[in-house]
């Protein structure tokens, strides 16, 4: 339809008024030989939230992975472009990646805690780190952002896996926030959770923005416009045969909803096609 | 057949299960009920017919029979604690080495060190390794290890002689030859169990590891050995139950000697190669007697079991919260 007229099709950059952590610059990335994602300019601005929406396979999981390198585990995958992170491509020949993703933390789809304590897994970064401060109170810390202390004060012996699943996901969040990471990577981090769950975890994006700075993925968009300040859309390019994703429309959240500049955005956030 | 059949009017292909299907459900649940049973058949009817052969010995020697160091069927002294020690220590040194390599292995094969299909070959291969017969591993010992193993067991003993590990000289069979060849036996056991509790971890939980910026030694040492430990203990258990209970090569290679000793290079005994070497002269007095060193085999291999399942149990718990 109306992704076919536009094969081709670049999307406007977004003019940033604050400052920004990531620039993120996508030429190409593949899987192999095939291209999943073109041409995608997606700044990332400081102690904001940033949301990626767009339907199945457009890409935006693969962008968010990309900007600390996590798919980097996957032996077929080439980025083409540049991620700036702090005046530093962090593709850069010489950089580490491992370093990368001590900085920009990530939280996942499916909450994943390791099998050990509540304790040792929020105190897991910390000793990665070699943190020679007070631990306990680190953790304490920790959870007490995450919404969790109170929940598990009492029980930070038990294996983290005895959690409910709202729960792990919040120990995966405090186990990632204990270092204090500049950026907090969200890929999909409600799509496993009921919706009570669902709402904690989005009251506490809220209140993580205050100190870091967020990207998160999302499928559900609501989330998006209760959660996000800045909206990147990705769509999927059909036409050539392949399913090649590519930004369509960024822009402050309000605007990408209410008055959207591209039919293609139109047509999603008003459900024609998912 | 059935209670019920709701008829043509509810819907034309749906309808109730045949006879014979019902039938088929019948027997093959009571195959499966006969084939469960039978297994504690027949552990029970070993159990009870190798106590029943041992028990004029366990009543004539009690538990001097545990803690006797002689056995010569002239003066009817029948003892076992060298076999006991034998046993275990051939067994632990076993565990040490073919644990080691064995966890080692399956890090190696598991952890994306190599591609995937190369990893298939070395499977195969650890694979063929525990297809070797064990007599096979006895003649090797005898003809390749010991004297291979001589000259370096000759020089640690006049070096080191006063260190309780090489008090002795490697004169043929022994100790060392005999545990290397059960480490090597249990090695494909250990690193195939292993194996299988890394693949079971689930990938979210090694992008969990990298996410928090893991190298990968990090990665592997800090998130995938714990997480996979249980699995691990598994594979050790088991391969120490293979160990304790492993005939053929030991009774080749361990020298069959009485005798209760640290040293790695003098020759002892174990529990199964004393049954495997005296049976064939044994008059109605020894039979009873070596029922006696079964049975001793059995409640050790029992207790290690046992032993192993509570660990595991208590990892599980602890690790992984259920």
């Amino acid at each position: 339809m109306n992704a076919a007229a536009e094969t081709m099709f670049i999307a406007e950059p977004y003019q940033v008024a604050g400052e920004v952590v990531i620039e993120c610059n996508v030429a190409k990335i593949f899987y192999g030989d095939f291209l999943a994602v073109r041409d995608s300019v997606v700044p990332i601005e400081k102690k904001k939230i940033t949301g990626f929406i767009g339907p199945s396979g457009c890409g935006k999981s693969t962008v968010l992975r990309s900007l600390n390198r996590m798919n980097d585990l996957i032996s077929v995958f080439r980025f083409e472009g540049s991620v700036m992170y702090h005046g530093q491509d962090v593709y850069a020949k010489k950089v580490d990646p491992v370093l990368v993703r001590r900085y920009i933390g990530m939280v996942f789809q499916q909450p994943n805690p390791f099998s050990m304590s509540v304790y040792d897994n929020v105190a897991f970064g910390l000793r990665l780190n070699r943190y020679k401060g007070d631990m306990d109170e680190r953790v304490q810390k920790a959870l007490e952002r995450a919404a969790l202390w109170k929940e598990v004060k009492d029980k930070l012996k038990n294996s983290g896996l005895s959690l409910s699943g709202g729960q792990q996901q919040r120990l995966c969040i405090a186990r990632a926030i204990a270092t204090e990471p500049d950026v907090l990577l969200m890929d999909e981090p409600c799509s496993a959770l009921d919706p009570i769950a669902t709402r904690q975890v989005e009251e506490l994006m809220l209140e993580l923005k205050e100190r870091y700075t967020l990207a998160l993925v999302t499928h559900n968009m609501q989330q998006a416009t209760r959660v996000a300040d800045t909206t990147a859309f990705f769509s999927v390019d059909i036409s050539k045969g392949g399913r090649t994703g590519y930004l369509v429309e960024m822009g402050p959240t309000g605007q990408v909803f209410q008055s959207p500049r591209e039919q293609l955005t139109k047509e999603y956030i008003s459900g024609e096609f998912s | 057949m059935s209670l019920f059949n709701f008829g043509d009017s509810v819907s034309p292909i749906s309808g109730p299960p045949s006879a014979l299907e019902y039938a088929n459900d019948r027997i093959f649940r009571g195959i499966s009920w006969a084939s469960a049973f039978m297994v504690i058949a027949l552990t029970a009817f070993i159990l009870w017919e190798v106590g029943r052969q041992a028990a004029p010995a366990v009543y004539a020697y009690g538990l001097d029979f545990i803690t006797g160091t002689e056995w010569n069927v002239n003066k009817g002294a029948f003892g076992v604690l060298p076999e006991i020690w034998g046993t275990l220590y051939s067994s632990l040194l076993a565990l040490a080495l073919g644990g080691l390599f064995g966890i080692a292995i399956a890090i190696f094969l598991t952890q994306d060190f190599i591609h995937h299909r190369l990893s298939l070959v070395f499977r195969t291969v650890i694979e063929m390794l525990a297809a070797i017969p064990s007599v096979v591993f006895g003649l090797w010992g005898i003809y390749i290890l010991i004297p291979l193993l001589k000259p370096g067991a000759e020089w640690l003993h006049d070096q080191f002689g006063w260190f309780p590990l090489f008090s002795t000289d490697l004169a043929g069979p022994g100790m060392a030859p005999a545990a290397l060849v059960l480490a090597i036996m249990i090695l494909p056991t250990v690193a195939a169990i292993t194996v299988d509790a890394f693949h079971r971890i689930p990938y979210k939980v090694k992008e969990a590891a990298y996410g928090m910026g893991t190298t990968r030694w990090e990665a592997i040492l800090k998130v995938m050995v714990p997480t996979a430990s249980s699995g691990i203990l598994a594979a050790l258990v088991l391969g120490f139950g293979r160990a304790l209970g492993e005939t053929m090569a030991l009774a080749m290679l361990i020298g069959n000697a009485n005798q209760i000793s640290l040293s790695l290079f003098s020759p002892a005994n174990t529990l199964a190669s004393l049954l495997a070497s005296t049976f064939p002269e044994a008059g109605q007095l020894e039979v009873q007697a070596l029922m006696y060193a079964a049975l001793v085999l059995l409640a050790i291999t029992f207790l290690v079991n046992v032993l192993g399942q509570l660990v595991q149990q208590y990892t599980i718990r602890k690790f992984e919260g259920k």
